[in-house]
This record gives C-alpha cells, structure tokens and sequence, in this order.
C-alpha cells in the first residue's frame, strides 16, 4: 500500500507543535515548582481546620490534628497552566503519532523515530492519568522535559520517512508487545523521576537534621518528604515490573512466530533481560532488611540506566536480529 | 519492613560465627546461600554477567562473527575464547550463577511454602488489647446492643470475603484476607524454576536445523538434506519424523518507492507449500514470514529468500553434464548474489564456475557490475570459469574433505582467459549460451527460481515454557497487588451504657486504602457520624483517594 505523503507531512507539523507547546508547560511547571505563582483564591470545597491547614475530609477534622502532618501544596494558577498545556501539547503530539499511522496504515512503532515519538506520548498520557487522580504537579518539569528531550533526539537525530515494515515486523505481537513496552518503560521513566527526587529530598533532610540546612534547590522544600517519594517510587516500579515482564514475554512468543526460537539471547533480549534482573533485584531490595530506602534506590537508577542503553545504544550500535528497529 | 505481627520469613539471619565442624559450617552456608542478601547478590551478578554476550559475538548466534574476530585480535581473542566470552550463556560462570540462584530459590521457597500453607489453614489471630495503638483505627459509640453490632461487624467483614474468628468470649472478631499474596509471590518463584527445567528440556528432546528449498524441488526431512541439524541428545537423528515439503512457488515484494527514501525493502514473502505428511494425502499451505507451517508439531519458519539461476553445463565432449538450479546468496539488501557451480562429472576436464547474479543489473562505472533493485527487473549472470588438468579431480570432491556449496578451492584448477590472456568474463542475460574457449564446453542460462531459506524446529516443552511463563505473570501480579490485611472488631461498653464499636486494622507493607477501608467498615457497622483517631492522618496527598 502506497504511503500518504499529506499525512505525513501533517504528522511532522504535529509534533513540531507539540513539541512547541511541550517547552511552553515545562516552563510553567517550572516556575509553579519554584513556589512563585499566585495562588488560586477560593477553591471550591476546601474546608479549614482548626489549625488553619485547608482539610478535605470531614471525618478527619479532630480537635488534635497533629502538627506533623504535611502540608498540602497550594494551587497556583501558573500550575493550572502548565496542566492546560501539557494536555494541548499531549493532543497535539497524539495527533502527530495518529497520523503518522495512517499514513502509512499500520501501527506507528517501526523504526527508531516511530519508537520514540509513539513512546513519549505513552509517557505523556501515564503522567496525565496520575495526574487526574493525585496531584502530581510537583512532578511536571521532570516529565515534560524527558518527553521534550526525547522529542528532540526524535525530530533531529532518529527521523526515518515515513514507509512500510519490513515482513518481519509485520505482526500482531510486535503490536502487543510494542505497545507494552512503551507503557512500562513510560512508567519506569515515571518512577526514576520519582527515585532522583527521593534521593536529591533525603540528602536535604541529612543536612537539615545535621544543623546545616541546604543553601540551594528552595522548591525541593515544596515536595514530599523522601518517604512518601520513595512510596511512590515502589508504587510506580510496582506496576511496571509486571508490564515489563509481560513485554520480555510478548517478545518472546513474537520471537517463536517469526524465527521459531523464542529465545536466542540477540543483543536487545540481553539487555531486555538484564534490565528485569536489575529491577527483580530493586523489588528484592526493598523487601530486604539493610537494603532497603536509598540502596534499593540505587538500584532502580541502574535499571532505568539500562532502559536508556537498550534503547539508545543497543538499537544503533548492536547488530543482531532487531537490527532493523534502526 | 515495618510489621512485626505477621510472619516474616525471609530475613536475614545476623551472621554468627558458627558451631564448629562441617556439619556446622554446612548448616551456616546454606543459611546464607537461602538469605535475601545472597539471592540479591546473585541477581546482580546475573545482570552483570549477561552483558559480555551482548558486547562479544556469540557462537551459537553467528560463528563466523567470532571467527572473523579471533583473526583479528590474535593476543585478546584466545583468552578471551578460553574465558567463555563467545558462549557466554553456557559458559560455566554464566551456569554457576543461575544454578547457584536456583538453588538458593529452593532453599528460599520451600520452607516459606511450608509455613504459609499452615498459616494459612489456622484462624486469624487474638484481637491486640489495645486496638487504637494499631496503624489505622476508629470508633463510634452508638445506642444498639453490643451483640447486634457485632453481627453487624461479622456481616460487614464477611461480605469483604474476610475469613474470621470469634474471640474474647464473643466480644471481638478476627478477619484476615490476602493469602493470595503469598500464594503469589511462592507460585511465581516456583514458576521460575519450572520455566528453568522447561527450557533445559526442551534443549534434550527437540532438534532444528536450516535448509534451503528452491522452488519445485522437495524436501524430504532427513538428515542428510538439512545444510546444518543440530539435535538434543534424546533425539536419534537418524529417525526424524518423516515427511516432505515442495515449495510450489514464492512470491516477494518489494517496495517500489512510491513512498520515499526506502527503494527495494522487502514488504512480504509469501510461499505456497505441498506437505506430505507420513499418513495423510499431501496439502497446500502457505508459508510466510511470522506464518510458519506446522507438520506434526515441528515447524518450518521463512528466514530468508533469493535467487537460483537454473544452468546447463555441456562438456567438451558435447554432453550435458549439469542442469538445474543453484541457489546463490544475496550480499546486500539489492540482492546482488554470489554463487558457484561445480560440475565434476565434466569430461575430460572437470568445470567449476563462479558466479555474481544481478536481478537488476547496471554496469557502475566505478564498482563494476552491481544490482540497484532486488527484483527482477533486468537479471544477468556474470561468470568466471575454470578447469582441471584432463582425468584429474581437480575440484576435489572425492577427497572426502566436506565442501561448501558457496566456495571452491581452485588450487589445483586452471582459470579460462579470453583472447588476450585476461580472465575471461562470461555475461550472460536469461536464455542464452556462451560456449567456452579450448572447447571445453558451452554454458547456458536457462531461467532463474527463487529459492527459501527454512529454519525448521522441533521443541516438544514450548508450551510448557509458555505456561509457566504466564504462571509467573500472574504471580507476579497477585504478589504485588493483593493485600494482606489483618482487620479487628471490638465491641464494648462505655460508662453511660452505650455500645463502643472499635475497628482496627494491620497490613503488611505500605498500605494507603488500609486506612479507609477501616472506616468504611466501621460506616457499615454504624451509620452516621463517627470519630475517628487522627494521628493515622498520612498526607493530603492519599486523602485525594479517600472519596
Ligand atoms: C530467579 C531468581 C529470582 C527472581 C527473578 C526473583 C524475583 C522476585 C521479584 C520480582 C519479587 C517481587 C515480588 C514481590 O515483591 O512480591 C520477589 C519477591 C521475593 N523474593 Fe524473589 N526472586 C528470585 C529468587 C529469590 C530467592 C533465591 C529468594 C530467597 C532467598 C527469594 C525471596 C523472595 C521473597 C521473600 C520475596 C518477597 C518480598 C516481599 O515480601 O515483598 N527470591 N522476587
């Protein structure tokens, strides 16, 4: 089947635009982060405590509401941009990988541009998710930027025409799989962000309980504390995992369909593998006395460390059997 | 870990020296072979020792890449050869750590299965005295009678899917829920080892191997027509399951640019098939790239395609002393072929021809012949040709050495050259004769098949594989996302005589929804109002979940 030229060329205007309206969010994210924008008067149904904290919940309104419990971050209007923005540029991007597709009727993840354009937008939409049902403002610079970074690798380094796959691509597994893959690599991205904050928090909360509070980085003062980024961490790395060992298995069944060899260790299964282990060995960590908090921490770095080498080094410098991925 | 109130079985021991004696220092060994910290060592070292296997070519992948790289590192390579880096994945380093693993995987499990099928069957334990020292908890009091709240309680619990038990003479409940956890997270592990011995047996009793079919021409599956077998040893190679497969016709397509920069991609390979099978009459299948076709559980895939020019070789006694279709290898992706035709059978000189097949032939300028198209748009054959002293094998077929059927040696032949003593150049489009000088015979291009290249397999524990894969999947699933949660109901009496109903829960782990779940439970109990004990208050950030 022929490829449409019009589409295209619209699908590279799109993401050209997004990645526009991407930059516009990421500032806004930055400057709501940095604790400068005007705050949102008058919310709707926010109730005041006894000690002044605004309180959602009737039920917990007591007569001895602790003072350690955290504070909840105001809403600014320069947040409520960023969010405006961040979801035009997601419809924008999402209308780049649609019509990507349709030019060339099929699935849009054949090569190295399509990976990326289609993964970040996968990335997008998982923070979004979050973001509707927990407020995960705090998070918007360091999504949006990777997203912004990857878009840019994708447009300059990585652009392939658009044109049709090679027979060996042409399966409903790859589909699956690719798919998968991007979800839990879009929530591994997710989570390392998380695990840089916890670990950037924890080394504030050091210095602050040693006596010498820290000079540089205010805004980190309006994010959770370690523990609760570290919860959340878990929580992200928790649904990912499974998503990716789904993915290793998908692969694996395509790899039996169109090779016969479910498994036959080519570069990028290595590093698939490796990449499970090193996460496998996180979940263990955390579950692991002396080992848990900042050393497992450590470890879900090496594992996003390794998502970022199969991905950027494996795919280009690797010959093997995924070769064509170039 | 933050609960001391539910079993934990897998933490580390604190390392003591000790007893002395081997039976001593064994028991201390696998202590530490079976702890957490070791299986999280040997995870990573796993991790670690896969990566040389992306980084050095493998045999078992591609053995002429290692070869072509011990000819070019001569110091590094041996060592590197004798360290195992060429076969990483069954070298005995790579072996020990999973073994090793696997080992301390038993040691891990199966103790931990012992104790969580007891635990499992036995009720749910004593109500804690102090319930509101719990981590979540909240109370009412209320006017009905202590006993119907109770039963309330039961209901409330019961409709959850809580297993309980009655304690305190009938003024507490027990509830417990989650065993699925752990049941989970030992079925995945156990699924691990299945997946391990599944492989491992597959290795034993399947066998693959490639061939090369051109079109009209069957294949029968015995061994002597596999280019390479390679079998498990429970497989007796001289005894595989008898069938034939005739590859009626090919069909590729390539792209024909008509959507930018990529010219001559190849889109699809569709083969049509003829499969005989032992018992039944034969069938047509269609074999394609991601379709294999299945014969009685063994499967042929479509790996790769190209061109056989069909020939004619006459002798220089006149006769035709080699017909058919020799199959060449493409070297790029515009199916620019190589190939050689031997004819030993020719008298009195043996012929040995090599071969360069252009589907889309153009004559560069530069680098000579080349092909710009994979298709066959404007196909010529280029040969250069060779013959042996008269009576002499000079292609050495009967010195019982195997030979490719890609390459010649051609020591002991004696290259053809044209008028002016250069080596002769024979071009040649479909459908014509050169006849070779000295009068050594004539060649003729009759026509070109296309031929199919067959990974063909035979792995009887695949779905074995499969099933404990997705066994570990949904353990895996379960483990992480099932709760485990301990919840108690109190009811008693306060000093004006009305009802206090106190219920309080426990987790296992972090646990954000355990909190609501404790005043939901007491809303079912008790309608209305009720108090609740705040310093469980986590952050804000949870409490957007609460409604
Ligand atoms: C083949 C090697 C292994 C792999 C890939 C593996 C993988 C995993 C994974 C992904 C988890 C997380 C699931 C969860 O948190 O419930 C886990 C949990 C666990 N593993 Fe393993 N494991 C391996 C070997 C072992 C060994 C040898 C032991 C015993 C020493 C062990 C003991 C445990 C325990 C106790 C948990 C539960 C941790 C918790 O309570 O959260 N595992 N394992």
């Amino acid at each position: 089947m022929a490829v449409d030229a019009t589409l295209a060329t619209l699908s590279n205007q799109l993401v050209y635009s997004a990645m526009a309206v991407y930059t516009g969010a990421m500032a806004a994210f930055a400057v709501d982060l940095s604790g400068r924008g005007a705050r949102v008067e008058g919310e709707g149904k926010v109730l005041v405590g006894p000690d002044g904290e605004p309180v959602r919940d009737v039920a917990s309104v007591t007569p001895s509401a602790s003072a350690d419990e955290p504070r909840s971050r105001p809403r600014t209007k320069i947040g409520g941009i960023a969010v405006a923005l961040t979801w035009l540029a997601f419809a924008l991007h999402l209308g780049g990988v649609v019509a990507r597709g349709a030019s060339v009727h099929r699935a849009p993840w054949g090569n190295m541009y399509e990976f990326s354009v289609s993964g970040a937008v996968v990335v997008t939409a998982v923070y979004l998710a979050v973001l509707s049902r927990r407020d995960v403002r705090y998070l918007g610079t360091f999504v949006v930027g990777p997203v912004l970074l990857t878009l840019g690798l994708a447009v300059t380094v990585l652009y392939t025409r658009a044109a049709q796959l090679v027979p060996a691509l042409q399966s409903f597994w790859l589909v699956i799989h690719v798919s998968v893959a991007f979800i839990a690599s879009a929530l591994f991205t997710l989570a390392f962000s998380t695990t840089v904050l916890q670990l950037v928090q924890e080394r504030r909360e050091l210095a602050r309980a040693a006596g010498n509070p820290p000079a540089r980085g205010r805004f980190m003062d309006n994010l959770p504390g370690s523990v609760e980024l570290e919860r959340s961490s878990y929580r992200l790395h928790a649904i990912a995992f499974p998503l990716w060992t789904f993915t290793v298995m998908a692969g694996a069944i395509w790899a039996e369909h169109a090779w016969g060899r479910y498994w036959n260790w080519d570069p990028k299964e290595v590093w698939s593998f490796v990449i499970w282990v090193v996460y496998a060995g996180y979940l263990h960590a955390r579950a692991t006395r002396g080992w848990d908090g900042r050393r497992s921490a450590y470890l879900a770095l090496a594992g996003y460390g390794c998502i970022l080498f199969n991905f950027l080094v494996v795919n280009i410098f690797f010959v093997g059997l995924h070769s064509y991925a170039k | 870990m933050t609960d001391t109130m539910l079993p934990e079985t897998a933490q580390p021991e604190p390392v003591r020296l000790p007893p002395l004696g081997p039976a001593g220092w064994a028991r201390w060994a696998w202590r530490q072979l079976t702890s957490m910290r070791v299986a999280l060592l040997l995870l990573m070292l796993l991790a670690v020792a896969a990566v040389p296997g992306s980084v050095f070519p493998q045999r078992r992948i591609d053995p002429t890449k290692v070869d072509g790289y011990l000819a070019e590192h001569t110091t590094s390579g041996p060592w590197l050869d004798r360290l195992g880096a060429f076969d990483v994945y069954s070298s005995p380093w790579f072996s020990a750590i999973y073994l090793l693993l696997f080992v301390s995987l038993v040691g891990c499990v199966v103790p931990r299965a012992k104790q969580h099928w007891k635990s499992a069957r036995s009720a749910p334990p004593r109500t804690p005295r102090r319930l509101e020292r719990l981590p979540a908890h909240a109370s009412a009091t209320v006017d009905g009678s202590p006993e119907e709240m109770l039963e309330k309680a039961r209901t409330a619990l019961r409709r959850r899917r809580f297993r309980l038990a009655e304690h305190d003479g009938g003024t507490s409940l027990a509830a417990e829920k989650g065993y699925t956890a752990e049941t989970g997270n030992l079925a995945f592990h156990l699924a691990l080892l299945g997946l391990l011995v599944s492989i491992a047996a597959g290795t034993l009793v399947g066998y693959s191997g490639q061939v090369t079919v051109v079109e009209g021409q069957p294949f029968s599956n015995v061994a002597v027509m596999y280019n390479t077998l390679s079998a498990g040893s429970r497989v007796d190679t001289g005894d595989l399951p008898p069938f034939t497969l005739t590859l009626d016709s090919l069909k590729v397509d390539f792209d024909d640019g008509s959507g930018g920069g990529q010219l001559g991609a190849p889109r699809m390979f569709t083969g049509a098939v003829t499969v005989a099978d032992a018992g039944g009459p034969p069938s047509t299948r269609t074999l394609r790239v991601n379709q294999p076709v299945d014969v009685g559980g063994t499967r042929l895939f479509l790996v790769g395609n190209g061109y056989a020019p069909v020939l004619t070789v006459r002798d220089g006694e006149g006769n035709v002393a080699f017909s058919g279709a020799v199959p060449f290898l493409p070297r790029d992706a515009q199916y620019t072929s190589l190939g050689v035709v031997k004819v030993p059978d020719a008298q009195p000189r043996q012929i040995a021809l090599r071969g360069l097949f252009l589907p889309t032939s153009v004559v560069d300028p530069v680098k000579g012949p080349i092909s710009i198209f994979p298709g066959l748009t404007d196909p010529r054959l280029f040969l250069t040709a060779y013959v042996s002293a008269p009576g002499v094998d000079g292609l050495g077929l009967d010195s019982g050495v195997p030979q490719s059927v890609y390459e010649f040696d051609d020591k002991d032949l004696t290259q053809l050259t044209d008028d002016s003593g250069e080596p002769l150049r024979i071009l040649l489009a479909p459908g014509t004769t050169f006849d070779l000088p000295d009068g050594a015979g004539s060649v003729t291009f009759d026509g070109i098949k296309r031929y199919a290249a067959l990974d063909i397999r035979y792995d009887p524990a695949k779905g074995w594989v499969l099933g404990f894969a997705v066994l570990a999947l949904a353990g895996l699933t379960a483990s992480l996302f099932v709760r485990r949660r301990r919840l108690w109901a109190r009811v008693s009496t306060d000093g004006e005589g009305r009802t206090v109903v106190e219920v309080a829960g426990l987790s296992r782990g972090d646990d954000t929804a355990l909190e609501p779940l404790v005043r939901e439970v007491l809303a079912e109990i008790v309608p209305g109002p009720q108090q609740h004990d705040p310093k469980h208050q986590h952050d804000p950030q949870h409490q957007d979940d609460e409604e």
